[in-house]
């Protein structure tokens, strides 16, 4: 279902996508240029989006006659000066004059409108004004290529001439509309009609003091429009709302405007807010916006932690601990026996076990009760919910956040315009460092050469043979890789659990954390070994980039899932001890009361210390355990190769380069450079390994925040004292919806061993909120037989009806098709736009 | 934080934000009266408030000038040692582009540099983003990008250094696949509406054309 929803959502993005790119202003405006076929509505349609009002286009084709007159009214003062479709305030301000005439005098003297209040003539001279600058500023443009210009006043004068008939026409309407016979005073009554107008003139005015920022203008000219434009709504807002909603409508306006202030207010405060702001525009500075990226992705998931730690520590965590049966009361929450002694010693809670183990860390300690506390807290139910809720919010984010990216990026995957991207969107504007400027300098020119000679000799293949066989050869030997790390974590797995039946007291500090130690060494080592494969087969950088990307993810993939398999083992081990443990228990009973059952067996055994009473082996637990080992260790692993990789690393090349025999700093081990798509591999991964363990350890998004933290300090220093700019600066963004589709893929492949533990294995009988219970989820329907009235359940119970579901699907598809047709037919058409865009362009230099 | 304490007047404050895609921090309302910062011990205020475009800008002042910011012009070479700026091939055409000074020399004033900041803020729209962009890329002012001005502009791309230069055979070719591919309309230049097509299509521009202070 999940899938589903996914791929219709991209769906709908694409759909979306593909119908900006059809009303793209570009190929109209293309279109209007060449004035082969202007005529009024393409005209109308290209300035509007050149006003850059994308959400006004809709409200004017629902009213095409508003438009219409609208033009009119322009072309009735084109004639006083040569218009430019560009500003979009002097069609505003004409209106006005226009109403006032239509109001004022009936006879429409044209030429006398300055006689009205001086005010109002003054905003006219400052309108003049403004659209004089505007002129002007077209004029520094240089022009326009004369001709382009002369065009551009052709398409004009005819769209005039046809308009003025019709605003010749409009005027006789006026006149006929009843407001003529006013006076020349302000206070006359106005008609609905004015009202009308003069409101929308308002909210047009209001509209452009909120689209103002988008106009290329200079500050001055911004500032004295804006001010017009301000001084008119403070005017006539007042004037509007006569009658009987007059107070309404005051109090409207001033709600509105407490409510932009606020907004503002708390836009400031929101930035205001977001942590670690300097740090990374430090390092966006100093290393580009590549390396930055991987800072603001760690923030990121960060954010996300925070939420996932609040939805466990604020449903699940805290009411247990508040108001759940104390420590000791019952068996699941206490030490066994056997374990007393060494429970509080630091190997232990190191390692997770102990006291860490018989707390609210982990899924064991939570009891089966219905509600606890007097708030009668639906413990289970609330513990089961967070866990679902954790992954889905998670796949709500992740989705929101891809299709937000793929807006952005506006169809990135277009490869047309190669060359031009290389020219106009290379260079990072944010590198402030001149030697991150130097290297992007010679990035930018290997980068030109580099395409020229692929352009020059795509046809040419030299030796392919040879390429061909090497790349096998690469292949070959990245599998063999694979393989050989996936077997060694199956056998290390293998292992331990031998090591944990013989009893782990034998065994040393090796022994014990062997996986995790494995896993993490393999996931150091490993890429490096990827790399020296590379260089076998010669790729292009980007390429070659991107094969290590995808064998790196490749063998964490493997890895995680060999641990899982392995772990899966170890619940079917378990499961068959629970077996026998169920069965002792029984007879452990049975003599405690002497062999003779007790006449109300329903009164627990008092006098019996929970510590002593023996238990089943709790496979949730245990897996939590291993869940939370392996993010610790993972965690102390990456700072301890920070530490040495990185900073002794630098210290070493920084202080024995004075005496040593060649150049340390430019030559051999040199300085490390930030590996971003190390990093960002290694943050998924961790991030995967806490959607599947946080629902049988509620205290990992815990430790995940506190790991990104500490990360967050650890890495920004260590990459502003001993790291230097790469030699090859890549830009972020392009590669940002890639590591997102990695997030969405693992965090897919993370849900499903979640899910699949959670359906279909029956949990452990005497640990956890749901013991007692043959499956997880029954909780829900205990609830909803319990706790909602009856019809709710058989509604439900329809709803989850199979004839329901299926034909949704069905729909769900067809939909998916639909909208996958029309968004490759509207390419379709683009692509035929722009081919007639061309063959007009060659004929009309033809002629 | 008292807006009242800063030099920049409430009103024109307000203007600012509704003019450019600064929020209120970047312009800075928060400011401080000048000197204030420097006896401040260092602590998060200080930091805070050198993130603003208005502190940014009085600092390229000398000092007896810093009282009246807002309605003096910094000159162009002060401009230029902003950090991100020195470092920029762009750099003088950023500053011509974005100056409103009559005599020619490129100098500043507080509401150009303000300017200059909202179009490489992180808010402002690809569509202004681009309009820019085509400005600072056309040396020669004549409103399209033609091979002179693409020619230069490679130049400025692959920096100073004499080796690092293309040669004249790379440079035609390179200049020919790009008019090959941005020509829509295959008159021999690239115009606004035909550049703000290609950089509409491209993945990172938004992302890398920006500055922060």
């Amino acid at each position: 279902m999940a899938v589903l929803e996914l791929s219709l959502l991209m769906h709908v993005k694409l759909f979306s996508k593909d119908l900006a790119l059809i009303n793209d202003n570009t190929v109209l405006r293309f279109l209007g240029k060449n004035g082969s076929d202007v005529n009024n509505e393409k005209d109308s349609a290209a300035e509007n989006q050149e006003n850059g009002r994308g959400a006004d286009k809709e409200r004017k084709r629902a009213k095409p006659r508003t438009r219409r007159g609208h033009a009119r009214g322009r072309a009735r003062h084109g004639g006083e000066e040569d218009g430019d479709d560009e500003d979009g305030t002097r069609r505003a301000g004409q209106r006005r004059q226009r109403n006032r005439r239509g109001r004022g005098r009936a006879g429409g003297n044209e030429g006398s409108d300055s006689e009205g209040d001086p005010t109002k003539a003054r905003k006219n001279q400052a309108n003049q004004k403004s659209k004089e600058d505007d002129e002007q500023e077209e004029d520094e443009k240089g022009g326009k290529s004369g001709k382009g210009k002369n065009e551009k006043k052709q398409d004009k004068k005819a769209d005039k001439k046809g308009t003025k008939e019709k605003a010749n026409k409009k005027k006789k309407d006026k006149k006929k509309s009843g407001s003529g016979s006013d006076s020349d005073s302000e206070e006359e009554p106005i008609t609905e009609e004015e009202l009308a107008k003069l409101k929308e003139e308002v909210e047009e005015k209001k509209k452009l003091i909120a689209t103002l920022r988008n106009k290329p203008w200079k500050m001055k000219k911004k500032l004295s429009v804006l001010k017009e434009a301000q001084l008119f709504v403070e005017k006539f807002e007042g004037a509007l709302g006569k009658g009987k909603g007059k107070k309404f409508y005051a109090y409207k306006v001033m709600m509105t405007k407490k409510w932009m202030k606020f907004q503002r207010d708390f836009e400031n405060f929101k930035t205001a807010c977001i942590p670690w702001e300097m740090k990374i525009k430090e390092i966006e500075s100093h290393f580009g916006s590549s390396v930055a990226s991987y800072f603001i992705f760690l923030r990121w998931m960060y954010g996300i932690n925070m939420i996932l730690f609040g939805l466990t520590f604020g449903l699940v965590m805290v009411p247990e601990a508040l108001m759940g049966k104390p420590y000791g009361s019952l068996p699941r929450k206490t030490v066994p026996r056997a374990e007393e002694a060494t429970a509080m010693n630091f190997a232990t809670l190191w390692d997770f076990s102990g006291f860490a183990q018989y707390s609210v860390l982990f899924y064991g300690y939570y009891n089966n009760q219905r509600t606890i506390g007097w708030l009668k807290f639906r413990m289970p139910l609330s513990y089961f919910l967070v866990g679902v809720g954790t992954i889905g919010y998670s796949f709500m984010i992740v989705i929101r956040t891809m299709a937000r990216n793929a807006n952005e990026e506006g169809g990135g995957d277009d490869t047309s315009f190669n060359f031009s991207w290389k020219m106009f969107t290379s260079w990072d504007y944010l590198i402030g460092n001149p030697e991150t400027a130097d290297n992007k300098f010679a990035s930018i020119t290997t980068s030109f050469k580099e395409a020229i000679v692929e352009e020059q000799e795509s046809r040419k293949e030299e030796n392919i043979h040879l390429t061909r066989f090497l790349r096998v050869l690469a292949n070959f030997l990245a599998l063999c890789t694979l393989a050989g790390s996936g077997y060694l974590i199956f056998f290390v797995v293998r292992r331990s659990q031998k090591f944990a039946l013989e009893g782990l007291e034998n065994y040393g500090w090796w022994e014990r954390n062997e996986v995790n130690m494995v896993m993490s060494l393999l996931g150091m080592f490993c890429p490096t070994l990827f790399d020296v494969i590379s260089s076998l087969e010669n790729y292009h950088p980007r390429i070659a980039l991107r094969w290590q990307l995808g064998r790196i993810f490749a063998l964490f993939l493997g890895n995680l899932y060999t641990f899982i398999i392995a772990l899966m083992d170890e619940i079917n081990l378990k499961l068959e001890e629970e077996k026998i443990v169920k069965y002792n228990m029984t007879i452990w009973e049975a003599s405690l009361y002497n062999g003779t059952i007790p006449e109300n067996s329903t009164a627990p055994p008092i006098q019996v210390d929970p510590a002593d009473v023996p238990r089943g082996p709790c496979w949730e637990t245990m897996v939590g355990q291993e869940f939370v080992r392996l993010t610790v260790s993972d965690t102390m692993t990456t700072y301890i190769t920070i530490l040495i990789g990185d900073f002794l690393r630098a210290v070493f090349v920084r202080f024995f380069n004075y005496c040593w025999c060649w150049d340390l700093e430019y030559g051999f081990p040199s300085y490390s450079e930030f590996d971003i798509s190390g990093n960002v591999l290694g943050l998924i991964f961790n991030q995967g390994m806490i959607w599947m363990g946080s629902f049988y350890a509620p205290c990992l998004p815990a430790i995940n925040v506190f790991r990104l933290h500490t990360s967050m300090y650890l890495q920004c220093w260590a990459v502003m004292c001993c790291n230097v700019p790469q030699e090859r600066v890549f830009k972020a963004s392009r590669s940002n919806n890639f590591y997102m589709a990695m997030l969405l893929f693992i965090l897919f492949l993370s849900t499903l061993p979640a899910v699949y533990t959670i359906v279909s294995i029956p949990p452990s009988f005497d640990c956890g909120p749901f013991s007692g219970k043959t499956r997880m989820f029954e909780v829900i329907s205990e609830t909803l037989e319990h706790d909602f009235p009856s019809w709710f359940g058989k509604v439900f119970g329809y709803a989850s009806n199979p004839g329901l579901i299926l034909p949704f699907i069905l729909l769900m598809v067809l939909s998916i098709y639909y909208l996958n047709a029309t968004s490759k037919s509207y390419k379709e058409a683009n692509l035929e736009l722009k081919k007639k865009l061309q063959t007009s362009r060659r004929k009309q230099k033809k002629k | 934080m008292g807006g009242s304490s800063s030099l920049l007047p409430q009103e024109a404050l307000g203007e600012y934000q509704e003019l450019t895609f600064l929020n209120k921090q970047e312009i800075l309302l928060a400011a401080p009266a000048p000197g204030l910062p420097r006896a401040l011990p260092h602590g998060g205020a200080v930091v805070f408030a050198s993130s603003s475009a208005y502190k940014r800008f009085s600092e390229l002042l000398p000092r007896e000038q810093r009282e009246n910011a807002c309605s003096v012009r910094v000159p162009k070479s002060q401009i230029l040692t902003l950090p991100e700026l020195r470092a920029n091939p762009f750099q003088h055409r950023i500053c011509h582009v974005f100056s409103t000074s009559e005599d020619g020399d490129d100098s500043m004033s507080f509401e150009d540099f303000l300017d200059m900041l909202s179009v490489f803020s992180d808010a402002a729209t690809s569509d202004i983003k681009s309009r820019y962009a085509f400005r600072i890329f056309d040396f020669d002012d004549d409103g399209v990008l033609d091979g002179k001005d693409l020619e230069k502009l490679v130049n400025c791309l692959t920096g100073q250094g004499e080796e690092a230069r293309l040669s004249s055979i790379e440079m035609e070719q390179l200049i020919r696949n790009v008019l090959e591919e941005s020509d829509i309309d295959k008159d021999g230049t690239i115009n606004l509406s035909e550049f703000q097509h290609v950089i509409s299509r491209s993945p990172d521009f938004v992302s890398s054309f920006k500055i922060v202070l």
